[in-house]
């Protein structure tokens, strides 16, 4: 995984399997100081499951017994001297939080993100709303899938067409953030 | 620059064609392993070349979605394309490269490419 954009993908996937409807993806960056939130109103986990879920070997998949996604975030952050937390709660959601210090030579760069991001609207269950935040020095982009679903009135975000527009949509605007 | 009216304009040529694709019961199923073995393994750029393809041959009875670990995460990325009425082909170690041939050869000419598929590599 040599991408943020990457993690931002797989880690968000983890709140389609918690059954949300409501998910909030936010890029901050401050200074050399970036930070990641993902926060679902998903089924939550119990504090006994949480305070194993960074172990690579607690997984909810049941084709194996190891899950890399949390434990490779997590390296990924501190191995920048960030780091990442969890909080969550049953019937309430979970919101993870990964710092990353961009300065720090082992930071991973952000990689593809208007395509990780576009492909993971494509994936996402057409009852989840998703508001993806990116903020950056340089200004700010909002996007909201209720907005461009009561444009698509009825066509569906997964449609080739429609995530291949977002991708482009997305880099334009992410094109902005980042120059 | 990309505006909300060129969304507009996909939504109306959609909505035209759509009424032809939800009712068909021929309907051609994509499927890509998107878990985390999965996209640690290449699965991000084979998932949009098959979107990309699919709109190329403007394929109006192919759907694409994704999926978590299909369980043979060493064979990732994996595809799985579902015709109706034919037995599931698991197409595996995928890479971008090798879904025009999949597409124009199975989704299009109902022939899977039986050297891409898991019977092959194992």
């Amino acid at each position: 995984m040599k991408e943020l954009s990457l993690h931002l993908l797989d880690i968000a996937r983890n709140s389609v399997t918690a059954g949300a409807d409501r998910l909030e993806l936010s890029l901050v960056e401050r200074q050399s100081l970036l930070t990641i939130t993902i926060r679902d109103n998903g089924r939550g986990m119990s504090p006994e499951f949480l305070a194993r879920v960074t172990d690579p070997f607690t997984t909810t998949r049941t084709t194996r017994k190891v899950g890399m996604g949390i434990p490779l975030f997590r390296m990924a952050a501190e191995q920048t001297g960030g780091s990442l937390t969890i909080q969550s709660a049953p019937g309430v959601g979970t919101t993870t939080t990964a710092v990353f210090h961009t300065d720090h030579i082992d930071c991973p760069p952000m990689g593809d993100l208007p395509g990780s991001l576009s492909l993971f609207l494509q994936g996402a269950p057409e009852a989840m709303e998703i508001r993806f935040l990116h903020e950056t020095r340089r200004g700010r982009f909002e996007l909201d899938t209720r907005k461009i679903k009561a444009l698509l009135d009825g066509v569906p975000l997964s449609h080739p067409e429609v995530v291949l527009w977002l991708r482009e949509y997305i880099g334009e605007q992410e094109a902005a953030l980042i120059s | 620059m990309k505006s909300m009216e060129e969304l507009k304009a996909i939504r109306e040529k959609m909505q035209r064609q759509m009424n032809i694709r939800q009712e068909d019961p021929d309907a051609i199923r994509v499927v890509v392993g998107m878990a985390t073995c999965g996209i640690a393994a290449g699965a991000k750029p084979v998932l949009t070349a098959f979107l990309e393809q699919v709109r190329l041959h403007n394929l109006q009875n192919v759907t694409v979605s994704q999926t978590g670990c299909i369980g043979v995460c060493r064979l990732e990325p994996i595809v799985e394309v579902y015709v109706p009425g034919e037995e599931k082909v698991t197409y595996v170690k995928m890479k971008p490269e090798m879904v025009p041939k999949i597409v124009q050869s199975h989704l299009v000419n109902h022939t899977p490419v039986s050297e891409y598929t898991i019977g092959a590599a194992e």
